[in-house]
């Protein structure tokens, strides 16, 4: 059941959806970014803002448009598939947090 | 020299009535005492600089000297430099030396220009006045409690307070414009493809440009030529035959339609800032142009549009930064999971994090289409707008942002309020059309007021025509502000 809440934005009319303290901490799950329940309060005052910003798209009729993600509609290039780049692992991994015999150091992820 | 342009000092140093070294240690001495209060360089580092200055004066000594060899320069702290650290204005970062340099840092480098630092911007281009920079906000010149602009605020502020005579800028929804137009310096975005985004630390992908900020439309002109060009190792570089986009500078106003949009008069538009911009135009008419009147009817959704698709395009790019191969690492984790969390939530600063949570959600499942697909779909209106309103104008034009500078602080508290104040901006780049800003007047307070002109697609020569033009007439780009020698 997804909420919806009545709301006024400039004197119109418009449903958004209401969002949640757990749409923020699901979302910052996704983004893996730490939000204690301080700061996904504010988040959540904070994204309920531009949500109504957002939401003046929705009264929009954008008809059978195609959906643009590039201003000449490029196409990715292609090349020819052959090694143009040399090993350069030493010089990447001068700045890394944790290296050792060229890879990098995690906490372990299998028990 | 200092208040020199690229072209005076090109000119000087070419003629040997001063070298490179002289002329880098004299804003090596004027950052010294300025950039405490202004803020606008992250890093500095005068040894460095002095060596390649030396290296620049050798150059034109041995008879191999460029137009621009030896001319000092200073690079957004948004682009990868071998030897410099390139922090993006991020706890993140703050420690980051990158093992190579931006396509656009390396062309500069070609040309002989000299390094001075790196300038500071909101992190991680995300903020329209350079209030979110880990490293502390930049202060207008103009007006030390007022804020510059961002992104680029850092570069705007190094040019306009004579600490560069030009700086690289980035601009996504107005960053290069913006702070130009507040501190009344010129800046331009070019058409999305034309700069390499090589080594430009990306924010969003489809919006994202490199382009110059300086204090006169012919110096813009000199950068952008080291600036553009095709670079096989941005796959969305355009490949195009090489230009001279000074090649039109002289060409006479008469005979120039400009449109101006309704929509860039409506209400939220200052009537200081009204009124500057009206005498620009006035000033276009006795030079000889006609204005047209045009409609960007889908104008008014630029800015949702934006906040939809710049956003999700951060949270894809952002997701890099987990403290696994470079950058900052959370001290203390339980697992790898908390790891990226905490390391996440230390490196990146509260607009950032808001960012990435609002284009985490409109990706997600069930959510994509209602919000993202829509908003592309809304840009191709967007750009359709623009395509219709060129076939009765040559070039448009407007007031680049609503007001002048706002004070420190006075819209932090507001998100929606900060985002308003890139409404004439974000569209260009939505389209992936070249704009820029000048200075056209000051308000009552003595603040700065832009001109924003916008040109079709590769049409800059044009652009920086009409602008020059208009700098031949007046002297707006020559003003200093109060207590810059």
């Amino acid at each position: 059941m997804i909420p919806y809440t009545a709301f006024f934005f400039n004197g119109f009319f418009t449903l958004i959806m209401a969002l949640t303290l757990d749409d923020v901490r699901r979302v910052a799950h996704l983004a893996r970014i730490a939000v204690d329940d301080a700061e996904a309060g504010a988040a959540l005052t904070q994204m309920t803002r531009v949500f109504g910003l957002i939401e003046q798209m929705q009264a929009v009729d954008v008809g059978d448009i195609e959906p643009m993600a590039h201003a000449q509609d490029m196409v990715l290039r292609l090349r020819q598939d052959a090694v143009t780049e040399g090993d350069q692992r030493a010089l990447f991994q001068a700045v890394a947090p944790a290296v050792e015999g060229g890879l990098y150091l995690v906490p372990k992820v299998i028990e | 020299m200092s208040n020199a342009t690229l072209k005076e000092l090109s000119a000087q140093l070419a003629a040997g009535a001063c070298s490179s070294v002289e002329l880098t240690q004299e804003f090596i001495n004027k950052i010294n005492g300025l950039n405490k209060d202004l803020g606008c360089y992250i890093t500095v580092d005068g040894e460095r600089s002095l060596k390649q200055a030396q290296a620049a004066d050798a150059q034109r000594a041995a008879g191999r000297g460029s137009l621009l060899t030896g001319v000092p320069i200073a690079h957004k702290d948004i682009f990868c430099t071998r030897d410099w650290l390139t922090t993006c204005g991020s706890r993140m970062l703050a420690n980051f030396v990158a093992p190579y340099d931006a396509h656009v840092v390396e062309r500069c480098n070609t040309a002989g220009m000299v390094t001075l630092g790196k300038t500071n911007m909101d992190e991680f281009a995300m903020g329209s006045s350079n209030e979110t920079s880990y490293f502390g906000p930049v202060r207008n010149p103009w007006q030390r409690d007022a804020v510059p602009g961002g992104s680029s605020g850092g570069s705007a502020v190094a040019v306009a307070a004579r600490l560069a005579p030009a700086a690289t800028g980035t601009d996504t929804g107005g960053s290069i414009r913006q702070p130009a137009a507040l501190t009344g310096i010129c800046g331009l975005k070019p058409t999305y493809g034309l700069v390499s985004r090589y080594g430009m630390i990306a924010f969003a992908s489809s919006l994202d440009q490199a382009g110059p900020m300086a204090r006169s439309a012919e110096d813009l002109g000199l950068l952008l030529n080291v600036m553009a060009g095709h670079d096989a190792r941005d796959s969305t570089s355009l490949e195009r035959p090489a230009e001279d986009y000074l090649r039109d500078l002289a060409r006479p106003m008469a005979g120039l339609r400009i449109g101006l949009p309704k929509e860039f008069f409506a209400s939220g538009l200052t009537p200081d800032v009204q009124r500057a911009v009206e005498a620009a135009i006035t000033e276009y008419k006795k030079l000889g142009a006609t204005v047209v009147d045009i409609s960007l009817p889908n104008m008014g959704l630029s800015v949702p549009v934006y906040y939809v698709l710049a956003p999700a395009e951060a949270s894809s790019n952002l997701s890099r930064f987990d403290g696994v191969r470079y950058g900052h690492r959370a001290a203390e984790y339980t697992d790898l999971l908390d790891m990226y969390k905490r390391t996440r939530a230390e490196g990146f600063g509260a607009e950032v994090k808001r960012r990435i949570l609002i284009g985490t959600y409109v990706l997600s499942h069930g959510y994509y289409d209602a919000y993202y697909i829509r908003a592309q779909k809304l840009r191709r209106l967007i750009a359709q707008d623009f395509r219709d309103a060129f076939e009765k104008c040559d070039v448009i034009m407007g007031p680049t942002t609503p007001t002048t500078a706002f004070k420190l602080g006075e819209k932090s508290a507001d998100p929606v309020q900060m985002y308003l104040s890139d409404i004439y901006t974000i569209a260009v780049n939505l389209a992936g059309l070249p704009g820029m800003s000048m200075p056209c007047g000051f308000d009552s307070g003595g603040l700065p007021v832009g001109l924003q002109i916008i040109g079709n697609y590769f049409d800059e020569a044009r652009m920086l025509n009409v602008a020059h033009q208009y700098q031949l007439a007046t002297d707006w780009h020559q003003r200093r502000p109060p207590g810059i020698s």
